[in-house]
Parts: C-alpha cells; structure tokens; sequence
C-alpha cells in the first residue's frame, strides 16, 4: 500500500475544526468520493477533531491519501498528549461521555469508517486512527 | 578589519558548511514537530536565508537590520514565520530559526578568527543581528495567527442568518454554512425570541446549507427545538438531504421525535397546514 499525499494540520482550538472539515473534504473530493462518502468521512473527523480540542488538549492530524491497488482511502490519524482515556470501551458506548457532549462521537466516528483504531493510555496521550476507502458505502 | 565585517566573509565561504550544521541543528531542536514540515522544506528555507544573509551583513552592517540591505532576509523571514504559524509551531519554535543559528556561526567564527578581540567583536555582531532577526520572527509570527483568527471570525460572522416570518404565525431560519460555535448558539437563541415576539406557532430550521451535521449540530438542533417546544412552538427541521440522512444514523442521533422534512417548501406545506391555511388554485 502506498501513500501519495500526507499532509499535518494542528488543532489547537473550537475554530479549527471548520479547517479539519475543509482540509478532509478536500482529500476526499481528490478521491472522487461519492457525495456521501465525503459527508461520512469529514462528520467523522469532525467528531474526532473536536474531541482532540475538547479533551485532549488539542494535538495534530495527519490526512493520507491512500493507494492500494485499485483501491483508494483517505487515512486520518488523530495524536494528542492529553490525559489519554481511562477506559477505551466505555468511551466507546453511546451516550458516554465526561462533557457536555451527546456521547456518541467516538462510536458515530467508528460506525462511519472502514477501520478504526485506539491507542490510548492514561497520561499518554491519544492516537485515533481511522479509514474509508472509497466505493464502501 | 578596515570597515568590511569578517562575519559576512565567514557566512559566504563556509556557506555550505554552516547549511548543514545548521539544519541538523534544527532537526534535533525541533524533534518529532519535524514532521510539520514538508520534506526539505527546512532545507530549502535555510539554505534561502543563508543566500540572503551573507550579502545582507555586507551591503547593511549589523548595527541595524531594519534597512534596506535586510529586507531580502526580512521578507524571507516573514514568509517563514507566518508558514509556520498555519503549521501550528509555536513562537518559540518558530524563532528557534534563528536563535540555532548563532551556535553554527560562533563555531565558523571560531575556526576562521584568529585574533581574539576580533573574535569577541564579530561573535558580538552575530549575536545582535540573529536577536534582532529573531525579534522579527516572533513579530510577523504573531501576526500571521492574527491573520488566521481573523479570517476564522470573518467565517463564523458570515452565520448570521436572520430568522423570516414566512407567514402570521409561521417563522424559518435558514441555516447556512458552519454550525459548530459559539455564534450558533446567538443564532438559536434569535429564533426562540422570535418566536415570542411573533406569537408564532411553528417554525422551520432550514439546514439546507450547513454541510455537516455532527454531534454537536445535533445537539444545538435538538436543544432549539425542545426550547421552543417549551414555549409552546413546534419546528420542523427541513433540508436534510441523503448524505445527512445516513451520517445522522451512523451517528446513532435521535431525532425521531423531531419533524422533519426534505425540502423548506414541504415544511411549509405542513406548517401552513397547522395553523389552518391551505394554498388553493385560483379559478
Ligand atoms: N482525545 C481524547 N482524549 C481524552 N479523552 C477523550 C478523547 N476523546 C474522547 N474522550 C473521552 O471519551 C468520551 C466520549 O467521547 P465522544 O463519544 O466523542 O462523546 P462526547 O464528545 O459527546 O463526550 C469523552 O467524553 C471523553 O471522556
Ligand atoms: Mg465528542
């Protein structure tokens, strides 16, 4: 598999995460996602973004355009050093969370990638890696 | 020394040496952020700054860097700070620039400076001129983040979406563009007082122009429309298109007990409806 782009965006603040949304549509308009592939991919890195803001203190993305064989994906890795999560598969359920949030980020994320991927430990930080490739419906 | 600065002589015959030491330099200093740079990015900036640089100390001197000799490696410095302040370094890493430069420069005066007090002057001079220069990095840096907050305020003010009475009785809110802030909340709340001082019964929140509805849209549509249920208002959410649709169900959202409609002209249809009217055909 290869990777043909990579690029980083910091996200530091609320404000950012309308440049994460603008910064993943466009990765996925490169691919010629389908209208509603785009809208899965960025609603999910929406979610993830704003959690790196709201939780983790802010931290970095990493977009990747993807190559497998025919196959094309967009890859979104999410890394913060923030206070990690105590409790991977309770962050995970719907309707958890320790905000003021809906609880259903990192679990709407998930339902709306191809793959996803925690790593996270309390007091190093969180990693969220996911992907969508492209005609997966 | 007769008035010629041994220190842009330094620069220019060891230019390619110092490049190196001093990219490395950078490298280490700058760690895993590193990876915010485009490869050789780093590369070619240095080696921009150090072609500017060398003819800069001769043509303007070090007393001053504000001159006209400078502006070459204060317009490069310009460009570079601001750079990295989309990338999202900080002011500290950003002017580490600069300030990694002065070791590689006492170290080439070093080897090439025989004379002592010679030595002590020109160590002098660089150090001045990268303070100074460093400065200015921090400056341009700063105002690059302002640069970047302004155009985010200019985004977020274009919601102002003033809330339509349709007809007696019935308002819309069209939305348009980003939902998630502080604003939508102004926006909202617009609606709510609208309703009160309209007396109105129903009204429609119209999302056809908001790209995203994440969790956190939701969670501002559905407060609204508990809200005004409150004050005795009922809403009707319209223009969810397909891809809205299928992200709202993957995000396991709720919004069963909300009404809502694909197009602003079907809730319309509804509204109008409850408040008794209906649209006839002339003749
Ligand atoms: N990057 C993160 N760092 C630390 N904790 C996190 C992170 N992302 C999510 N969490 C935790 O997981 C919980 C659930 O997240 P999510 O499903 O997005 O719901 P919400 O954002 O509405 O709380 C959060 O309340 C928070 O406790
Ligand atoms: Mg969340």
């Amino acid at each position: 598999m290869d990777i043909t782009r990579s690029e980083v965006v910091a996200v530091r603040a609320a404000a950012e995460v309308v440049n994460v949304r603008h910064i993943v549509r466009r990765a996925a308009v490169d691919l010629a996602f389908s209208l509603v592939e785009q809208t899965k991919i960025v609603t999910a890195a929406s979610e993830l973004a704003r959690n790196m803001v709201d939780y983790g203190g802010g931290g970095d993305l990493t977009v990747e355009l993807l190559s497998d064989g025919i196959r094309k994906g967009v890859r979104l890795i999410f890394e913060d050093q923030g206070p990690g999560i105590p409790d991977i598969q309770q962050a995970l359920r719907d309707g958890f969370t320790t905000g003021k949030g809906l609880g259903l980020g990192l679990g709407g994320a998930k339902r709306l990638s191809n793959e996803f991927q925690i790593d996270s430990a309390p007091g190093r930080g969180t990693r969220i890696t996911i992907v969508r490739w492209k005609g997966s419906a | 020394m007769a008035g010629k600065s041994a220190l842009s002589d330094v620069v220019q015959k060891n230019g390619r040496e110092i490049l190196s030491a001093w990219v490395q330099r950078q490298q280490t200093d700058l760690a895993l952020r590193n990876n915010l740079l485009q490869p050789g990015e780093l590369q070619q900036q240095a080696s921009d700054f150090l072609t500017a640089f060398g003819p800069a100390i001769e043509r303007g001197g070090t007393d001053s860097t504000t001159g006209e000799a400078w502006s070459p490696v204060r317009d490069l410095l310009s460009t570079i700070s601001r750079s990295r302040a989309r990338q999202g370094f900080t002011p500290a890493e950003t002017a580490t620039f600069v300030f990694s430069l002065k070791r590689i420069l006492f170290d080439a005066l070093q080897r090439e400076v025989k004379d002592s007090t010679q030595l002590a002057d020109e160590m002098w001079k660089a150090s001045v001129v990268l303070d100074d220069l460093g400065l200015y990095t921090t400056e341009t840096y700063q105002k690059g983040r302002e640069e970047i907050i302004n155009r985010q305020q200019q985004e977020l003010m274009e919601l102002s979406t003033p809330v339509v009475q349709l007809w007696a009785g019935v308002l819309a809110l069209p939305l348009i563009g980003t939902l998630d802030s502080a604003r939508t909340q102004v926006v909202m709340e617009s609606l709510l007082q609208s309703i009160v001082d309209t007396g109105s019964s129903i009204a429609i929140i119209d999302i056809t122009g908001v790209p995203v509805v994440d969790t956190l849209v939701a969670q501002h549509l559905l407060k609204t429309v508990a809200a005004a249920r409150l004050m005795g208002a009922d809403c009707i959410i319209s223009g969810i298109r397909p891809q809205i649709a299928q992200t709202i169900v993957h995000l396991g959202v709720e919004i069963s007990d909300v009404m809502t409609k694909a197009t602003l002209a079907d809730a319309f249809a509804v509204a109008l409806t409850r408040v008794g009217l209906a649209i006839v055909r002339k003749g």
